[in-house]
């Protein structure tokens, strides 16, 4: 299993340094059309073919990459870090702060934040640069992505206020954030690792969704999100399917990710 | 004693329901394009219509009188009438909701079962290629955009429902999984296991117990991600339910018919997440 | 002998192209509508899916021959159009009726206009009607003759019939009850409509036989385009309108007895820069956007020959201005579209004092030039297209910011805060008529829109778009409103309020089962002489 683990650090390690020096791979600028053959198949100039422009989709792909390997995790963390601390507080509290934390946690559920979304946008000016637009996007990703796992993690600390160890804690004098901290959050782990692996594909596909409203990765600048919504024209990634490796790519990703995060020492 | 706790609880659910309406309203109302008509640029209406279309919706502009009076419609069973679609929401209402209900609970029940069932042997079984190889076919289903999920369906001819379950299960199946290995690590279920009791009865006599809670809460929660993902799925697989209304109503900015729609979706996600709370007190209570 | 034989059979082969036998008529024509049809009122009908259920169902009294573009009487033998414009009578055909056996009559026609012509009704197609303040005087002096006087000439007065579905005064089934080959026979919200044949309709053909051939057609409500193409190839479905390009080339792959390019539609793809003096951008882009020598430079910096080779797969041509070539009478042929010049673009920006440096373009306050593009989210080939104008204005050192907003936001933009600065959208035409654009080139019109509702032209040029329009407006006779619009294309092509990109063709997908088809350019293009289709042998299994 240790073998597989390293496999995968190696491997996440590639594409991370691939995608950072995008520039010295890639083949052509990701935004340079080449007007004479749009959706050409693969050859030794494109890699993965072009795209319905004429652009590289091989360098596309590196460079869509660097924007969303290095904002999804970011943003699945900070989704994560607020469902540990609204559902972990409200847990281990109890009483009227978890009804409330959980009143809130529902609305955040069942709102239409769309429309949250789209004011937002009509804030920012047109042309606010690609670089804040997208750090916009994955910043609001990230704090509304927490509700669904602050629920499940919310009832495992319910469960924990009572077990013995924190118990013995409490009655050894551990102030009440430490109890929480060292105790008590480290056995919600399972959860929240779900929380983690789940949030960045789902994230990388929501920045796609997000384009619509204005908001996300704009043109020129490819992100894997852009890419994968490719797939939706099913007909020619039936005709072409080399268009399938933005999915590909993804997979091995996320695959990697689950692979080398600490596994629960229980399991072993 | 317990119906006064259900009394409390209806009491609760139904005050941040109603809250809920107000600040699905309160978004609509400060979107941009609130008001806002396509007709505007039909080039064949005169400047009167223009204006008249313009002004059609000046009634909603104050938004606390319009909760009011639809609250107080609501109350006599008018849930006002929608823009986009020229008619009552109630109609609209009546006609596709058991569409969507079948499809969300038939998503659901499959969503649960795959999942579980994938879940199950990494537990038991701890062989790390059947985890690889389920963990991977999982990571597949993420990865994938729920609009191709509901593509791909459409070409192979799959039922809605069984689309909404492919959205559903991969995420069950993370948690599940997770929850599982950590419970099937705990000391008692060791002790169990050493002392050869049944594969089927460490399960159910000592994993589950100790998992509900947090199973019972992804139940719940499990829920509003169906509803989620029915509204894409809907959208796309062109099924006649209120997925598709929530996509209408959100692009024409269709006050009446959201405001009940979003009254409706925190009306139920409440009421799944209540009943997954209640039922894992309940076990608690019978534990102790 | 011999000769007259094969005579005959050449001529029953010919005959049996165009009129079925007997027993070739029946099956149901299954076709999808992209939208919810937001009303079954004839009158209150304002988009495209309740406008093909009028199509199918509404009786008129002058249709259009979508094929000729020429008039055609239908419900009325015969009109007269007098006082340059201002009356219009007409001889209604005799012994018709409604689809539930109600007689039809001039008091039905009177009813419909009256009740069309109500300015409260905020009809599009009433308002198509109304030129001028004041009423209308609609008469129906006997059953067979109506006469209809407005307040002022209305130009182009009998083309607009062509729209109004005849409703019934006395029917008990009110809109219900109608004249055309179809009639509604069940509807479900979000799901399809189906239509069955109307058995009182009152065309025959040649052979006697009371038309439409078919039985029914199904409508199923479907958005999804993918789904519909997939559904063509199953054979599920037998019509698809205004096709994809993308889709198009897919489908003749596999298909090429059933994919028909029809050549430029009325349609045309066409972006403008805000020129609202009042709108929240910087002042020196109003100064650029305001510079008609600035507008002419970005059309010439942009390839329309590559957006249409590349976006529209080769199905689209070059546009010239606000009418198409496929618009036979009224298209200035004297026009050529703007061609590919990025050297004279910058010759033309010199001039304004503009600097290039080879990397950047700087006005003459040292500005870089940038700003963004709008457009409605979802629309694809939109999007390539705003990618594209992209790279092509990087060529002239302009930077370009492309910004996809969903529609209403996109109006709220357009119409309400003016915070944009270019815009990209179609215009889809409906009306070959130039008064059919009448609200777009009006400076005071609220559809003007690089500047709207100005109190009084703000630019000698529009000042003399008005008059012109006006004045091809007051006059009955053709070619001297031919001349008048021909001079407003002519100051559209100069000025460039609106920069015209590319015409899309008409494309359109037909069931080689089906008969009798005759796709055209003008809506709707494959079924517009639905009530002549049939299924021929080989393909009847496919609709039954």
């Amino acid at each position: 299993m240790n073998t597989i683990r390293q496999i995968a650090a190696v491997l996440l390690g590639i594409i991370f340094l691939a995608t950072l020096f995008a520039g010295a791979f890639a083949p052509a600028p990701y935004a340079k059309q080449f007007r004479e053959s749009p959706n050409a198949s693969p050859s030794r100039m494109h890699l993965l073919g072009t795209d319905e422009l004429g652009r590289d989709l091989f360098s596309r792909l590196l460079y869509g990459s660097r924007v969303s390997l290095l904002l999804a995790p970011a943003a699945a963390l900070l989704a994560t870090s607020i469902a540990a601390l609204v559902g972990g507080l409200a847990g281990y509290a109890g009483g009227w702060l978890e009804r409330i934390a959980m009143a809130g946690t529902d609305l955040s559920m069942s709102l239409p934040w769309l429309f949250l979304l789209l004011t937002v946008r009509a804030v920012l000016p047109l042309n606010v640069p690609p670089a804040a637009s997208l750090l916009i996007t994955f910043a609001l990703l990230g704090l509304f992505g927490w509700a669904a796992s602050a629920r499940v993690i919310c009832a495992g600390a319910r469960s924990l206020r009572n077990s013995d160890f924190v118990l013995q804690a409490k009655a050894c004098g551990c102030p009440s954030l430490r109890v929480l901290a060292r105790h008590v959050l480290p056995n919600l782990r399972p959860a929240l690792f779900a929380q983690l692996l789940i949030s960045i594909p789902v994230f990388i596909l929501t920045e796609a969704n997000l384009g619509i409203l204005g908001l996300g990765v704009s043109e020129p600048l490819p992100s894997w999100g852009g890419l994968l919504r490719g797939l939706e024209n099913w007909g020619a990634v039936q005709a072409n399917p080399w268009r399938l490796a933005p999915l590909l790519l993804l997979l091995i990703v996320v695959s990697c990710f689950q692979l080398i995060l600490p596994r629960e020492d229980f399991a072993a | 004693m317990w119906h006064r706790i259900l009394l409390r609880h209806l009491l609760a659910l139904l005050l941040t329901a109603l809250l809920g309406g107000l600040l699905g309203a309160t978004l609509v109302r400060f979107a941009p394009g609130f008001g806002v008509d396509e007709r505007e640029l039909d080039t064949r209406l005169h400047e009167d219509s223009i204006q008249a279309l313009r002004h059609s919706r000046s009634n909603e502009r104050n938004l606390l009188r319009f909760y009011a009076d639809y609250l107080a419609g609501a109350v006599h069973g008018n849930l006002g009438v929608s823009h986009s679609f020229a008619r009552p929401v109630t109609d609209l209402f009546a006609e596709r909701l058991p569409v969507t209900l079948r499809t969300v609970a038939l998503g659901l029940a499959g969503g649960w079962v795959l999942g579980l069932l994938l879940a199950l042997p990494v537990a038991t079984l701890r062989g790390w290629s059947y985890e690889f190889f389920s963990s991977l076919a999982c990571g597949a289903f993420l990865c994938l955009p729920s609009a191709v999920v509901a593509i791909l369906f459409l070409y192979f001819g799959g039922p809605v429902a069984l689309a909404v379950c492919t959205v559903v299960f991969p995420r069950i199946f993370r948690y599940a999984r997770n929850l599982l290995l950590q419970t099937y690590a705990l000391p008692h279920v060791l002790t169990a296991r050493a002392k050869g009791l049944s594969g089927t009865r460490i399960l159910l006599w000592h994993i589950f117990p100790a998992a509900a809670p947090q199973l019972l809460a992804l139940a719940g929660v499990s829920v509003s991600m169906a509803l989620g993902a029915a509204i894409p799925i809907e959208v796309i697989c062109d099924s006649p339910g209120i997925g598709q209304l929530a996509w209408q109503a959100a692009l024409s900015r269709d006050l009446p018919l959201l405001v009940n729609m979003t009254l409706f979706v925190t009306l139920v996600t409440l009421a799944a997440n209540s009943a997954s709370d209640l039922t894992s007190k309940a076990l608690v209570k019978q534990a102790a | 002998m011999r000769r007259l034989t094969l005579a005959l059979i050449a001529a029953s082969i010919l005959l049996s192209g165009v009129l079925p036998a007997k027993s070739q008529s029946g099956g149901e024509l299954h076709f999808v509508l992209r939208a919810e049809p937001k009303t079954f009122d004839p009158m209150l009908v304002d988009e495209e899916a309740s406008e093909t259920i009028r199509f199918l169902t509404g009786g008129v009294l002058i249709r259009v021959n979508r094929k000729t573009q020429a008039l055609e009487p239908e419900l009325a033998a015969s009109w007269k159009v007098s006082q340059r414009g201002k009356k219009i009578s007409f001889h209604l055909r005799d012994g018709l009726s409604f689809s539930d056996g109600t007689p039809f009559s001039a008091e039905d026609v009177a009813f419909t206009m009256r009740k069309l012509l109500d300015p409260n009704l905020h009809s599009p197609t009433g308002d198509s009607f109304r030129s001028s303040e004041g009423s209308v005087r609609v008469a129906a002096p006997s059953a067979r003759d109506v006469i209809i006087e407005f307040p002022a000439p209305v130009a182009g007065l009998e083309r607009l019939f062509d729209q109004v579905a005849i409703v019934s005064s006395r029917s008990p089934k009110k809109e219900t009850a109608v004249l055309g080959p179809f009639t509604v026979a069940e509807y479900k919200s979000g799901a399809y409509v189906l239509l069955k044949r109307n058995p009182y309709y009152w065309k025959k053909d040649a052979h006697g036989q009371r038309l439409p051939y078919l039985d029914s057609i199904r409508l199923d409500i479907q958005q999804n385009r993918d789904l519909e193409l997939l559904r063509f190839k199953r054979g599920e479905i037998q019509l698809i309108n205004n096709l994809d390009a993308s889709y198009f080339e897919n489908l003749a792959k596999e298909e090429p007895a059933a994919v028909h390019d029809i050549g430029p539609s009325l349609d045309a793809e066409h972006m403008w820069f805000n020129q609202v003096p009042a709108a929240p951008i910087p002042d020196f882009k109003k100064k650029w956007f305001r510079s008609a020598n600035f507008r002419l430079a970005v059309s010439e910096a942009i390839s329309r020959e590559d957006l249409c080779r590349v976006v529209f797969s080769g199905h689209a041509r070059p546009a010239v201005g606000p009418v198409s070539p496929a618009n036979l009478f009224w298209f200035n042929r004297s026009l050529q579209p703007h061609p590919h010049a990025p050297q004279e673009a910058l010759r033309r920006l010199q001039q304004d004092g503009f600097r290039f440096d080879g990397h950047v373009l700087r006005d003459g306050e040292g500005h870089a030039v940038e700003f963004s593009i709008v457009t409605n989210a979802g629309n694809k080939s939109r999007e390539q297209m705003a990618a594209m104008i992209q790279q092509d204005l990087e060529q002239i050192g302009i930077r370009l910011n492309i910004v996809t907003l969903d529609f209403p936001s996109l109006i709220e933009r357009i119409s309400r805060t003016f915070d944009y600065e270019l815009c990209l959208l179609g215009f889809v035409n409906v009306d070959l008529d130039p008064n059919g654009q009448m609200n777009v080139w009006l400076s005071s019109s609220s559809n003007h829109q690089w500047n709207p509702e100005q109190k009084s032209p703000a630019t000698p040029w529009e000042a003399e778009i008005d008059r012109l329009m006006q004045a091809q407006a007051s006059t009955p006779d053709q070619n001297q409103r031919k001349r008048s619009f021909d001079q407003v294309q002519k100051i559209v092509w100069d000025q460039q309020p609106f920069i015209y990109l590319v015409n899309k063709n008409a494309l359109a997908a037909i069931s080689p089962a089906l008969a009798n088809t005759s796709p055209v350019v003008l809506r709707p293009q494959t079924f517009w002489n639905v009530e002549s289709l049939y299924y021929s042998n080989q393909g009847r299994g496919v609709g039954q």
